[in-house]
């Protein structure tokens, strides 16, 4: 078949035809085509340079070779309310109906290193997450989990080391070694700065106890993913699909830059990144979003930092689904929008997914509508036949036009992120915050003129009773951490305490590795505030400059 | 309206300000004089700001579920500070059931997912003292 021969076939459908859809409003910015041909793919398509095989280089198709035949993804739903006690029963749930890994979400006290008790907290304990002060509430919130058979995701990034520590502090009460525990700490600051803001220290601090975890866990916790380093909340502050990976790998690159002028050597820590992406609506965008990141960052690894191992040049990600694209009305149309994004992250090739629940746009999820989440992975993994085949859509002219397009959108971003002078340069001088704020603005006034439709929001709108049977968490929860600390301080040995916060202040000011630092005051039961409060002593805090 | 000022702000530890910078700069679009804050205020320093920078309006956001504790506390001490008239108005992820309270308590309106920003103008050129 020849090209010419498509050409002129191309040439007179694209004359003989008129899409009259096209001239809706919605559809006047649509970039892609009509139709997509081998054209797209370009006359010398080189498939083992562009897509190879899974499990090798560039990992196109994906990381593992066998993908979804070996095992399906993880089904890790993020959740974590209110106190250790309630959230632990949650957990528990999840796990005795098919969730095959945990994922625990942080009050914001917890994640800004306050404790329940700090004047700060006022209001937010337990809200977005289980309130966390001590190691006593890790043993609490892990109860009855073996940590040897669970693998563990949590959501926190200042006080990473922190969490971290109670967690290997409760597995060594469960009598299991650190060499055997699996999880995530996400433990992403540069995106904290940009886009999410749970930031407590200045960036180099911050860089520092990111490179002690990496050295840490390297020799102590081998299986743990060090970093989750996130796009999620870059595409949540309202980026496109292309500026959420490029900005993430440009972040990536910066922690691979403070790990070797650290002194660590590639191939130890990099097989313990990881990523987190969103799967947002346009399902083939997402899986084009996917691929193009893994071709990325393989290159990046292999040829910036002259990474050996395949290991170091892959891109593993845990995914979630889009929360901004809920919508508060017709939640239960939301159902359907998660189902969609589920299709895409699977297609994608994810390695762990999170599925939003139908009533986020409003509060937190019930345990109803936690569970249809959970189902609709469920669904897809064992009904729809989208996990059937490795990279189901490798070939498709348009997937593959759009995974290019994407991937050189993500390079002209890199490349400009390196004239600033990296990530952390870009992030103090404000350009990725306006990028970002920029593509938020567009896409609201879209919305606004009819340029984009939301179903339920500016188009088939309709009336609506007020949702009841949304989940409350009260204000009680303050108080009942508060009286938990006053009990802790009264039995815990205060001396051994102030002497491992001590030590910790010495090690903040020298250069040595925090992390056993860190350990030995948790396991003291030092609270999370003492210790980040010794740590925001010697650092400072980051003062953020505001971009608008 | 010419020259109507409005103070856009977060308070408590939510750190999600893709709401509050839209609505911001959709604001200035619409002609206000636009003072965002950043995130992770106190009430304290917000009503502070709303004195120095004499505002008319206040504009609150926030997603974590704190407002039933912290948009009436900026309330209150916008009031300590002689700032009566300042209209308070209020957006983010706030079940209908907390609204009546949060009116009770002094925010004027409360915007929710969804809204699209000319209603914000509009309550704002209507309501503002």
């Amino acid at each position: 078949m020849a090209f010419e021969e498509i050409k002129a076939g191309l040439e007179k459908y694209t004359a003989g035809v008129e899409a009259k859809l096209d001239k809706a409003p919605e559809r006047a910015n649509l970039a892609p085509n009509r139709l997509y041909t081998p054209l797209d793919l370009g006359e010398g398509f080189d498939y083992v340079e562009k897509l190879g095989f899974p499990g090798e280089y560039p990992f196109t198709r994906g990381v593992q070779p066998t993908m979804y035949r070996g095992r399906f993804w993880t089904m890790r739903m993020y959740a974590g309310f209110s106190t250790a006690e309630e959230s632990n029963k949650r957990y528990r749930y999840l796990l005795a109906n098919g969730g095959s890994g945990l994922s625990c979400a942080f009050d914001l006290p917890t994640q800004i290193g306050y404790d329940s008790t700090d004047a700060m907290s006022e209001g937010e304990v337990g809200k977005v997450g289980v309130a966390i002060d001590s190691l006593a509430d890790m043993e609490i919130l892990f109860d009855g989990i073996a940590l040897d058979k669970v693998s563990t995701s949590m959501t926190i990034n200042a006080p990473a080391s922190v969490l971290l520590a109670m967690y290997i502090a409760v597995a060594e009460k469960q009598g299991v070694s650190a060499d055997k525990l699996r999880g995530t700490i996400q433990n992403d600051i540069l995106k904290e700065y940009a886009a999410r803001g749970t930031y407590i220290f200045p960036p180099a601090p911050s860089m520092r106890l990111i490179t002690n975890i990496f050295e840490y866990c390297s020799k102590n916790v081998p299986l743990w993913n060090t970093i989750s380093i996130s796009g999620y909340h870059i595409r949540e502050a309202g980026s496109t699909a292309s500026q959420e990976i490029a900005f993430t790998i440009a972040d990536g690159i910066a922690y691979v830059e403070a790990a070797i002028k650290a002194g660590l050597d590639v191939d130890a820590f990099a097989g313990r990144l990881s990523f987190f992406w969103n799967a947002h609506n346009n399902v083939l965008e997402e899986v084009a979003k996917f691929r193009a990141s893994r071709r990325v960052w393989a290159k990046v690894m292999k040829e910036r930092f002259g990474a050996k191992k395949a290991k170091s040049m892959m891109l593993r990600v845990h995914t979630q689904t889009a929360g901004s694209m809920l919508t508060a009305q017709q939640p239960n149309n939301n159902i359907v929008r998660v189902a969609l994004q589920t299709a895409a992250a699977v297609m994608g090739g994810t390695q762990s997914l999170h599925t939003n629940s139908k009533d986020e746009a409003l509060a937190l999820p019930t345990t109803e509508s936690v569970t249809i989440a959970l189902r609709t992975q469920q669904i897809v993994a064992y009904e729809s036949g989208l996990a059937d085949t490795v990279d189901p859509l490798g070939g498709s002219y348009y997937v593959e036009a759009l995974t290019d397009k994407i991937e050189a959108e993500a390079w002209d971003y890199i490349q400009k992120i390196d004239e600033i002078g990296g990530a952390p340069e870009a992030i103090a001088k404000g350009y990725i915050q306006k990028e970002i704020q920029d593509s938020a603005y567009k896409w609201q006034m879209d919305i606004e003129k009819g340029d984009r439709i939301i179903v339920g929001v500016n188009k088939f709108q309709q009336e609506e009773e007020p949702p009841t049977n949304l989940l409350r968490v009260d204000g009680s929860v303050g108080k009942l951490q508060a009286d938990k600390i006053a009990a802790l301080k009264a039995r815990r040995d205060n001396a051994k305490v102030e002497e491992t916060l001590a030590a910790l202040e010495k090690a903040c000011a020298g250069d040595d590795n925090l992390m056993p630092f860190i350990l030995d005051a948790v396991r003291a039961y030092a609270t999370e505030g003492e210790i980040c409060g010794v740590m925001r002593k010697v650092f400072g805090e980051y003062k953020a400059n505001i971009t608008l | 309206m010419a020259n109507v000022k409005v103070l856009v702000a977060k308070p408590g530890l939510d750190g999600h300000d893709r709401g509050a910078k839209v609505v911001a700069r959709a604001l200035r679009d619409a002609g206000f004089e636009v003072i965002y804050t950043g995130i992770r205020l106190t009430p304290e320093q917000i009503a502070e700001a709303a004195l120095q920078d004499d505002v008319q309006v206040v504009a609150l956001s926030l997603l974590s579920g704190a407002h039933n504790t912290l948009f009436p506390a900026c309330v209150e001490l916008l009031k300590a500070k002689g700032l009566e008239d300042v209209l308070v108005i209020g957006g983010g992820v706030i079940p209908d059931a907390d609204i009546p309270g949060l009116k009770a308590a002094g925010v004027a309106e409360v915007f929710t997912p969804g809204t699209p920003t000319s209603n914000i103008v509009d309550f704002i050129n209507a309501n503002v003292k």
